[in-house]
């Protein structure tokens, strides 16, 4: 059973994650991205986290790709490129670099740590019929109390970003512009 | 193992069995059909109310009381020529109706939909010996579920405005976007009012703590929640006044102009569901949803019906209490200007949920720690009212430098 939603969902995160790169029109990549979200919900649920998939779903496909396409579509490039002329030299080889690298950290990390890991969804396995909330009960001990400062902080930086572009998308005062 | 995946019922606890798995999909086949026959009569309803409001007749040639209108329609729609435009974007323009439809029905699965919550029972019934929810899935995000869904139904509009490849439909696709994407946030904070009261995500355990009246969320949470609760959800539902995406007089049909056909005819049906399931979202996360109606320790029984049924015939009076209320919106308010919905989303309903939230937080704080209700409630009100006031005072200078600026196009 295990196997067979994991299987599934891999699928679709891989088809959705190829379908990114390779879609010449931004749409469609943009709803390859929506697929490999949802694949990754999935995974979420399948090890028993049910908050961070419904967070996934939310956040992600419900606002930060709806976003994309916002942006898509107001500014007109929702044509299909051409991607025979390079919009930056070298790009290639650089991303074909960059790629194995961030592979290989990632499986070393893997490696390295596999021994410290349990089994996996050992750790918030407690939902039960009794409490089905026990899932979002440790979350939320977690991040208010144990790392209570790095979540204030992060929510910081998020208000930082949200005024620096209020200021950064406020028109300058056109003064002796013979406006 | 597996049980814990699929959904907190205890029907699903243990080894799959082929009774347990058969009650699951006469459940999975009674929602969908409930889902559909629910829709074709609220369009029918729909009709016939905003006929009677208009002093006009209405349908009343399709059956008694003309009840198989929408059915009429809908074989019609399906005999239809179905036109994909030339400039459209054929794939994407398929898809478009079919995201729209599916989480309209995914919705709907998590409301339950009768069961008998009284003397502690939960709102378990027993079918066939085995313990289960009249709900088609209670899962453990329980009503996060339906925030993630409505937030997934902006795709179907948004690409069916965008794969039409005219521009009527894109401006009403572009509209519909932002306007569910401002709303959402004030959807979420008000339901955060209630699960901060309620204590649990589920929907059977919300539906499970609104025992009376008193109990009910909308006392509990202070009417409030309810009010932006309800606001936003007609806003997300794009149902007038909150109806830009499809405003006749200036985008054609909106979104849907370029769909004919059965493709329409999904568009339409979406609509209408997510009117009901929202309708019913709303009764049980405020009005205690198959619950019967109780002040204090006196219920109201309806005689010679088993308690479980009964708690369906409650729903559906709740339900249907909702649904005249939408039709009612639409019959008597004028849409809302663009710039107006915007001020009334991000300078109103948001602050407004947030404050509140905030209010019962502090309150709920106040009430653990043991301090007095009445000083905690007093000053978290007068910070919440100097806060208010810097932002009014913000929007003023802003107001003052724009118009110092002149006009910006």
């Amino acid at each position: 059973m295990e196997l067979f939603v994991f299987v599934v969902a891999a699928a679709m995160v891989l088809i959705g994650a190829l379908g990114v790169v390779t879609r010449s029109n931004p749409v469609h990549a943009a709803m390859s991205l929506v697929l490999t979200l949802f694949g990754i919900a999935v995974m979420f649920v399948s090890h028993n986290a049910h908050f961070l998939a419904a967070v996934q779903v939310i956040v992600y496909a419900g606002a930060i790709v709806v976003l994309f396409l916002f942006v898509i579509m107001l500014l007109g490039v929702d044509k299909a490129e051409d991607l025979s002329v390079e919009p930056i030299t070298n790009q290639r080889p650089l991303a074909v670099i960059i790629g194995v690298g961030i592979s290989a950290i990632v499986i070393a990390a893997i490696v390295t740590s596999r021994s410290g890991l349990g089994p996996s969804g050992k750790g918030v396995n407690e939902t039960t019929l009794e409490s089905p909330d026990a899932n979002i009960r440790q979350l939320a001990r977690v991040i208010f109390s144990d790392n209570v400062f790095a979540f204030e902080l992060t929510s910081v930086l998020l208000l930082v970003a949200v005024i620096g572009t209020v200021v950064m998308a406020r028109k300058t005062k056109s003064v002796g512009t013979g406006k | 193992m597996s049980a814990v995946i699929f959904a907190i019922d205890p029907l699903l606890e243990g080894d799959v069995l082929w009774t347990p798995l058969l009650i699951v999909l006469v459940k999975v086949l009674l929602v969908f059909v409930v889902g559909l026959v629910a829709t074709m009569l609220m369009v029918w309803f729909e009709r016939k109310v905003i006929a009677g409001m208009q002093n006009r007749v209405g349908p009343n040639k399709a059956g008694p009381w003309g009840i198989l209108q929408t059915l009429a329609d809908g074989i019609k729609l399906f005999f239809k020529e179905d036109l994909i435009p030339e400039r459209s974007d054929r794939f994407m323009f398929r898809l478009a109706p079919y995201l729209a439809l599916v989480p309209a029905f995914l919705a709907f699965a998590i409301i339950p939909l009768g069961g008998d919550f009284r003397d502690g029972k939960g709102g378990l019934v027993t079918l066939f010996g085995h313990q289960t929810r009249l709900q088609l899935a209670d899962p453990p995000v329980g009503v996060l579920f339906a925030l993630a869904i409505s937030s997934i139904a902006v795709y179907g509009i948004m690409l069916a405005g965008w794969s039409s490849g005219s521009k009527y439909p894109l401006l009403g696709a572009v509209r519909a976007s932002a306007q569910m994407v401002s709303y959402e946030a004030a959807l979420g904070l008000s339901l955060g009012a209630v699960l901060l009261v309620s204590g649990t995500l589920s929907t059977a355990g919300i539906v499970n703590l609104q025992s009376s009246i008193g109990n009910w969320n909308i006392v509990a949470t202070g009417f409030v929640p309810f009010v932006i609760f309800l606001i936003a959800a007609t806003a997300e539902l794009n149902r007038p006044p909150f109806d830009l995406v499809e405003a006749e007089q200036e985008l054609v049909g909106g979104f849907n102009t370029e769909y004919s056909s059965i493709r329409f005819a999904l568009f339409f049906l979406a609509e209408f569901m997510n009117t009901v399931t929202m309708s019913a979202l709303i009764v049980t996360l405020f009005f205690g949803g198959p619950q019967p109606i109780a002040i204090g320790n006196t219920t109201l029984d309806i005689p010679f019906i088993p308690n479980a049924i009964e708690g369906t015939v409650w729903l559906l009076l709740k339900v249907l209490v909702f649904l005249y209320v939408y039709v009612w919106f639409r019959a008597t308010l004028p849409r809302f200007r663009y710039d107006q919905l915007m001020d009334l989303g991000w300078k109103i309903l948001i602050p407004g949920s947030l404050g509140w939230f905030m209010l019962l937080a502090a309150q709920r704080v106040g009430r653990d720690a043991g301090w007095d209700q009445m000083v905690v409630t007093l000053v978290t009100a007068l910070v919440l009212i100097a806060g208010y006031g810097l932002l009014l005072a913000a929007q003023h200078v802003s107001r003052v430098n724009r118009e110092k600026d002149g006009a910006s196009f």
